[in-house]
């Protein structure tokens, strides 16, 4: 084993902290004008789309060095790398693998410059973790598509100005999954109407999204009709295993121990009970394996190995984290977690009630933790399909 | 960066496990430890081991040792862990790390060539009646007289004792809290009497080595007397790594054995490994298995560098596997259902391995205590 960093990977972290150094000092305030300057800043870099290839104005960084990067950032509670988030993480990758010369033209630009946003229409009420049974439906007329049907949990869908879209296109498949193709749609098209819903905490992120003749020109299928799934599957498989994510938990984690040190109750302070300290050590461990499995699976990219199932273990530690963490503060309150903002016994606002309702968009929305151990008996197991 | 092992280790790894299948299956251990009066080991099998270097794998060389770092040894507690070899490698590993690491030159030359060729058995002993972890659990006496010492008092809980031929022994040189002496006690001294347990684990040997007015020389002491608490407590954490590195072993193996049979065994006309009543607990250990292998990776490169996280990732190590190796043998055993009670088949060989890791090197409500402590709560 060996944790050094080669000579130029180290240079390269030196010029992050460096950088980190300049324009995020220790006390700073992240004014409208601090973050345009920050965008630029990061930007003129290439940080932003940093693993993307540089011909289509991405940073072209080797594997250690996005690590290196993410992970400095997330230390020093940066910024995020742009502001265009699932344009970043998915629809950017998929155009630029897919796309034509024109899509990669019009759309790659914008994603790394944050213009707008990009939202998500993959579920359907009826296909939520069994997603390739989609229904949207899908006819070409001339050089359009008509889009008729309903997409739902599609986060954001009210603020974004593009959609990538799955419909199925041919009713008569054999295989579920071939029927199925993608689409780049403007949210502004007649005929869209997005419905924000309410969540358990009050507020709203994501829509049902419904098409009613929806016409989309031919030009803007990304892939080959019927390529759906295999455009979407691949974009998705280009999240890579971020070993930055915990560093959102350490702070967490960290939090919960500051909770536990300053609440005293029945005369006693809760950071000394312990079954509290137990499980405070418990998620301090479980964050602690998933970085190290982090550096396992990088370790494998590193020796050009493909990544299989195996970040799904991840997935479902950081599932039980987001859950875990929020009732072991709820436990260390006591009655006064009870209580949402604005009464008086509340502590820190009534933050923590609120954080105990947010796991959802985490723990459900990638794939929720059954079907993450389905995929794991099945792919790492070689259990049979049920 | 490389966080995982280089071409050596594994081919290390490959060749250890070509030699456990061929000499060391399940129904051979079963012959080794069920044997009346078995030494819970095979004698020839273990010289053959220490011939092929990997009892002294990381021993130094002048010694007769192969100079290797501990994530080589790890590599082979992997696969005798995956095969419940009956071995005493765990306790002749960590005697011989007390030994070079706080034993003078003149200690160093007198025993290492032993451990290292195989010819002796090494233990540490450190356990007491009370089974306490701490300092305080050490009450056994050391009574200096002239350049002896007089060690009087019974340690319990002993891997190996009756097979080894020394003994680290943790010993008790003054009042203070921490005033503890490391002494090395060999097998025939006078007043000093191993004897073994009954052990739940057949494939493990556990004792006690009593100690009545037992004399040694003070060139027996390791390091400086009434000042090795630290050394104790390193040699403790690398207890507690080396146990746990063996345990990923057997653990995926107990994995492995339910896995296959939840692909055979048919039940309501399928295989039952179909159903999600018996693949998600599968893949609960899965992640389990594996999670708490990435931290006894690093645990023991934290060893082997001196990190300053070395403690406190032995403790998460050993803390996640104590709780997740019995879990995964209790789950083994009932998936496989009726045939899981049975002597005849081997999951319960390691149901009963995850029972001796559990509180060996300290227990998972020990080492998560640890973890808070040592993260400032």
């Amino acid at each position: 084993m060996d944790f050094q960093l080669s000579e130029e990977e180290e240079a390269f972290r030196n010029e992050v902290r460096g950088f980190l150094d300049d324009n995020l000092p220790e006390s700073h305030e992240r004014t409208p004008d601090f973050l345009t300057n920050w965008s630029k800043q990061i930007r003129e870099r290439r940080w932003v789309g940093f693993s993307w290839p540089k011909d289509v104005g991405g940073g072209g960084g080797s594997i250690m060095e996005q690590v290196i990067l993410k992970d400095e950032m997330a230390q020093r509670k940066a910024p995020s790398l742009g502001s265009c988030f699932m344009g970043l993480a998915w629809v950017g990758p998929a155009i630029i693998q897919y796309g034509t010369e024109a899509q990669k033209q019009k759309y790659v630009p914008d994603i790394l410059d944050g213009k707008y946003q990009w939202c998500t229409g993959y579920s359907e009420p009826d296909s939520g973790s069994d997603l390739a049974s989609l229904k949207c439906k899908c006819e070409r007329d001339g050089d359009d598509y008509v889009v008729n049907g309903q997409k739902i949990w599609t986060s954001i869908a009210m603020w974004s100005k593009m959609m990538i879209l799955l419909v199925r296109t041919d009713q008569a498949s054999e295989s579920k999954h071939d029927g199925i193709t993608c689409l780049l749609v403007p949210m502004d098209t007649k005929g869209i109407d997005v419905r924000p819903i309410k969540n358990m905490s009050g507020g709203e992120m994501f829509a049902e999204v419904f098409f009613d003749n929806v016409r989309v020109p031919v030009e803007n299928r990304l892939g080959e009709e019927g390529e759906g799934w295999k455009v979407t599957i691949s974009a998705l498989a280009s999240e890579r295993s971020s070993i930055a994510e915990v560093h959102g938990l350490i702070r967490k984690i960290d939090e919960v121990k500051n909770l536990a040190r300053g609440t005293i109750r029945a005369g006693r302070v809760m950071s000394e009970d312990p079954g509290i300290r137990r499980r405070i050590a418990q998620a301090e461990t479980k964050i602690e394996a998933m970085r190290l499995n982090g550096m396992r699976f990088l370790t494998k990219q590193l020796k050009g190995e493909p990544l299989g199932s195996e970040t799904s273990i991840n997935k479902l530690h950081r599932a039980d984290l987001e859950v875990g963490l929020g009732e072991l503060a709820l436990e260390i309150l006591g009655s006064s977690a009870t209580l949402m903002e604005g009464s008086e016994p509340t502590v820190d606002g009534g933050a923590w009630a609120k954080y105990s309702l947010n796991w959802p968009e985490v723990v459900i929305g990638g794939g929720t933790p059954n079907i993450q151990k389905n995929i794991i008996s099945e792919r790492m197991l070689g259990l049979p399909k049920d | 960066m490389n966080f995982g092992f280089t071409e050596e280790q594994e081919l290390l790894r490959a060749e250890v496990r070509k030699f456990l299948d061929q000499n060391a299956s399940l129904d051979r251990v079963r012959e080794i430890v069920e044997a009346p009066d078995s030494p819970r080991t095979e004698p020839a099998l273990w010289a053959r081991m220490a011939e092929l270097g990997w009892v002294g794998l990381n021993m130094p060389e002048e010694h007769g040792g192969v100079g290797l770092d501990l994530e080589t040894t790890l590599v082979v507690l992997e696969e005798t862990g995956r095969s419940l070899f009956p071995s005493p490698l765990i306790s002749t590993v960590i005697a011989g790390k007390a030994i070079e690491r706080f034993g003078s030159a003149e200690q160093q030359a007198r025993w290492l060539p032993g451990l290292a060729d195989g010819s002796k058995i090494g233990t540490f002993a450190f356990l007491e009646r009370s089974d306490a972890m701490g300092p305080e659990g050490v009450e056994t006496l050391a009574k200096p007289d002239g350049d002896e010492l007089v060690l009087s008092g019974e340690k319990l809980f002993v891997s190996d004792a009756a097979l080894a031929d020394l003994f680290v022994v943790a010993v008790r040189s003054g009042s203070d809290a921490q005033s503890i002496s490391l002494v090395v006690v060999e097998k025939g001294t006078s007043g000093a009497a191993a004897s073994s347990f009954d052990v739940m684990d057949l494939t493990k040997s556990v004792g006690k080595l009593s100690l009545e007015e037992a004399r040694v020389g003070v060139d027996c002491v390791l390091g400086t007397q009434g000042a090795a608490w630290p050394a104790t407590q390193w040699l403790l954490d690398l207890g507690a790594a080396l146990v746990t590195a063996e345990a990923v072993g057997s653990a995926e193996a107990a994995l492995s054995i339910t896995t296959e049979f939840a692909k055979e065994r048919v039940q309501f006309g399928e295989q039952i490994g179909k159903f999600q009543g018996v693949k998600h607990p599968l893949a609960e250990i899965y992640v389990d298995v594996e999670s708490f292998r990435s931290l006894v990776y690093y645990a023991v490169w934290a060893i082997d560098q001196d990190a300053d996280d070395a403690q406190v990732a032995v403790s998460r190590a050993k803390a996640y596997c104590s709780d997740a190796f019995p879990q995964a043998g209790i789950m083994g055993v009932q998936l496989h259902g009726g045939v899981g009670y049975t002597w005849e088949y081997d999951i319960q060989m390691y149901l009963k391995r995850s029972k001796w890791v559990r509180p060996m090197f300290g227990d998972a409500d020990y080492h998560y205590e640890r973890v808070a402590r040592l993260g400032d709560l």
